[in-house]
């Protein structure tokens, strides 16, 4: 274990200053007193460069995520917490079992250091409820102005049990496509935060790690195809990529998918569709139609999928169109986000 | 479906323009069912405690004719947004429709509103009806409508004269000459901000009193009543490093230049009735439409946005065509009333001026149809403010939006449709904002026109 006390206690009612990242005594300070402590683990406390481990048998996964956002904490979350629950989720959408993550972070000069402790005491919270521990890390600092406060880039690795083939390309005409939950309430919620709407109502993120919902769902039915979560983009997005990936079309019914009132509403009075707005706890799954009723069962019976339901199927078509029988009973195509999602004028 | 414009009924400073807005019922009502998640609360109570309890404005300040608004407790205590998109009433609509049209005939029909245009696609309107019953679409997107010098000139402001640009959202991507767009000046270092109401604008250019903050004032008579009151505002506190562009455009002038261009015997639009504007008639009114049954003998019906509405439309302007009517009526009676909101029909007269011309883009220099500040806000004009040298504008080649803005053209005419020209990469203003028709035939309804079968 290395010696904690060489250096006088961080001061928390500072900011975060470029000799934090200049390989020095204050840097060591930073990572022992704030990084060390906050996320400690055994790997972690070993206090090298690299965490070394001996995998479990499987599959190996990994997959890396860099998080920004503004405002860094919002209604129902930080980037701590998204930091953990993006990457747990990007491992766990191939049907894994994440094992550990890493971490890097890009801080901007001027940072409270309070933040920063705020946000990495979320990222512990959320790895040790999660049972992923952040093993390895690496701490940059940037000028005042060349970064947005904090930007973390997490990896994660995770290890698929034997029998799992989950991927994008394999929906096939006749599958159920199913959702864990209500839409949108990430993105409005930081939406309504960034820029301060005014509108007193409920919008709290739904930044959570799905690991353990995709466990339960795995061993209900290994024979799922596809899983993936629905972040930027929203599910039309995630919707046209697996169409793509797989080369099917794609139908659902716009009066089987789980929106909260307060994001309709939103979205309503903004001119943004649901369907394009991002979550952070949520999870698109497609699989056989003849298992989607006891998939739709199992995730109903954990909490982060009680509002789940099955809305459409897997179709072909040689478009790779995803197409939305609409409530009033016509049907349109659900496009991808051209670029940024900008409100309209009237 | 109002987006940018309704958060001005949230402001407080503008709750007296809201107010006598007829239209402002509905749209405070909306807001409520959007805002008001628990409607159980509200139920027994009069109109104007939940108003009170949505607005937090004393009771004292609620008037008529909002308050004495027939109907106003049904409006609150339903679910409003649904109501107007129900499945089976939009059934029973358009069995109506089926059984009353003549199937021996067209029935063209001009929506005249990007907001309909949008509502069609949205929700698949158009798979309800006969398909002898089609929607022409109209050039009521202001986005689209706005020539490319004036963007040019708002780029220039934001780059030379290196001001604050506050802009809505949807003019970020519209592009300018040389493919150049307000977000594409942005990333060369432009401080470009996007708004979410005039009253944003007002609270940067109080936050930073050392810069120059321009408001890109943009949209038909809907948007111009909240432009006035941040000009108002910024007059009454001597805001004087705040200043408006100002681009307010006026419907009738230009539905007047469609139906005159209509009667070109070259080139004949056939229309056979209007959906007439929704949201823009809650503030002038129906009466300014009455020339449109009077001098070109054309049934204008005003419409509402919702889908139910335009289905609703729909069937009443097949009855007046299979009837040989030609009369305007008003479907969107909850919110438009014949003399429109008279309080902010005065707020505007005192703060513009009408210009005695106005290059549309797709419609041409277009007479009496525009908006510009009043000379006694001469300081506040952007445009007097700050001089700026123009290149000149190029359109595009082969850019039919003239054409599909005029309704002689559907986007799937354009030989650029879906080939050059696509949302990622518009060449013309109506592929830009989601209520361009090209865009919303782009993004909607992809699967029934493609390119190759037209």
């Amino acid at each position: 274990m290395p010696p904690t006390f060489i250096h006088p206690a961080l001061d928390l009612n500072g900011r975060v200053e470029l000799r934090h990242g200049s390989g020095g005594r204050a840097m060591a300070q930073l990572i022992e007193q704030l990084f060390w402590r906050t996320l400690d683990n055994e790997l972690l406390r070993q206090g090298n460069d690299q965490a070394l481990f001996q995998p479990p048998p499987g599959r190996l996964v990994i997959s890396t995520d860099a998080h920004v956002i503004t405002p860094l904490l919002f209604p129902g979350g930080d980037i701590g917490h998204l930091s953990v629950h993006g990457t747990i989720n990007d491992v766990a959408m191939s049907g894994a079992r994440p094992l550990y993550l890493a971490a890097a972070f890009i801080l901007e000069e001027g940072l409270p250091l309070s933040d920063l402790a705020h946000i990495v005491a979320s990222m512990a919270q959320a790895a040790n409820a999660a049972g992923v521990p952040v093993i390895t890390g690496d701490t940059k600092v940037v000028e005042r102005g060349k970064a947005d406060g904090c930007f973390i880039t997490t990896t994660g690795i995770g290890v698929v049990p034997e029998g799992v083939m989950i991927s994008g390309e394999r929906a096939t005409a006749g599958d159920a496509i199913l959702v864990s939950g209500t839409l949108g309430d990430h993105g409005i919620a930081v939406m309504a935060a960034r820029e301060q709407l005014g509108l007193e109502m409920e919008l709290i993120s739904d930044s959570a790690a799905l690991h353990e919902l995709v466990a339960a769902m795995v061993a209900a039915v290994p024979q799922m195809h596809c899983l993936r979560d629905p972040t930027r983009g929203g599910m039309a997005a995630t919707l046209n990529e697996l169409a793509q990936q797989s080369q099917v079309g794609m139908q659902i019914k716009e009066s089987a998918i789980p929106v909260r009132e307060p994001v309709r509403g939103v979205c309503e009075l903004l001119g943004l569709d649901p369907l394009h707005v991002a979550n952070e706890g949520k999870l698109i799954a497609i699989c056989p139609a003849d298992h989607a009723q006891r998939l739709l069962a199992t995730m109903r019976a954990h909490p982060l999928g009680q509002d789940a339901a099955i809305i459409g199927e897997v179709v072909e078509d040689r478009h790779c169109f995803v197409q939305l029988h609409t409530q009033l009973g016509g049907w349109r195509v659900v496009d991808w986000l051209g670029g940024e999602q900008l409100p309209r004028i009237c | 479906m109002m987006t940018t414009a309704l958060k001005y009924y949230l402001d407080e400073d503008l709750y007296a323009l809201a107010l006598p807005l007829t239209g402002g019922a509905e749209a405070i009502c909306k807001l409520f069912s959007v805002v008001g998640q628990n409607l159980g609360d509200v139920k027994g109570r009069s109109g104007d405690q939940v108003l009170q309890k949505l607005l937090g404005v004393p009771s004292a300040a609620l008037e008529s004719p909002l308050h004495n608004h027939t109907g106003l407790e049904n409006f609150i205590l339903m679910k409003y947004i649904d109501e107007f998109r129900d499945a089976a009433v939009a059934k029973q609509l358009a069995a109506a429709i089926a059984c009353e049209v003549d199937p021996a005939r067209q029935y063209r029909l001009m929506e005249f509103c990007g907001g309909h245009t949008h509502a069609i696609f949205r929700y698949g309107v158009a798979d309800l009806l006969p398909p002898n019953v089609v929607f022409v679409h109209g050039p009521g997107c202001p986005v689209c409508v706005l020539p490319m010098a004036r963007l040019d000139h708002t780029i220039q402001l934001a780059l030379e004269h290196e001001v604050m640009l506050c802009s809505y959202g949807d003019l970020l991507r519209v592009p300018a000459s040389h493919g150049q767009t307000l977000l594409s000046a942005k990333a060369q270092g432009a401080d470009v901000r996007m708004i979410y109401s005039t009253q944003d604008a007002l609270g940067l250019a109080r936050a930073h009193p050392t810069r120059q903050v321009v408001l890109f004032a943009i949209g038909f008579e809907t948007t111009t009543p909240p432009t006035a009151v941040a000009l108002t505002t910024a007059a009454a506190h001597a805001l004087e490093n705040f200043s408006i562009f100002c681009n307010h455009l006026l419907t009738p002038p230009a539905l007047r230049a469609i139906l005159t261009a209509s009667f070109d015997v070259n080139s004949p639009l056939g229309i056979d009735g209007i959906l007439g504007p929704s949201h823009v008639s809650t503030i002038i009114g129906s009466v300014p439409y009455q020339f449109v049954p009077d001098e070109f003998g054309i049934p204008l019906v005003i419409a509402g946005f919702e889908p139910l509405d335009v289905l609703h439309s729909t069937l009443m302007l097949v009855r007046q065509i299979n009837q040989g009517g030609c009369r305007l009526e008003n479907q969107y009676q909850r919110a438009v009333s014949s003399e429109g909101n008279r309080k902010a029909q005065a707020l505007m007269q005192d703060v513009f001026v009408v210009r005695d011309q106005f290059e549309w883009r797709g419609l041409g220099r277009l007479p009496h149809s525009a908006l510009a500040l009043h000379p006694r806000y001469a300081a506040f004009d952007a445009e007097t403010r700050f001089a700026v040298t123009l290149p000149t504008s190029t359109e595009t080649k082969g850019c039919e939006c003239a054409q599909v803005l005029r309704g002689q053209l559907k986007p799937t005419d354009c030989t650029l449709f879906g080939r050059a020209c696509q949302p990622d990469h518009p060449l013309g203003a109506c592929m830009v904002s989601a209520e361009g028709a090209c865009a919303a035939y782009w993004h909607y309804g992809r699967f029934r026109t493609p390119p190759e079968t037209n």
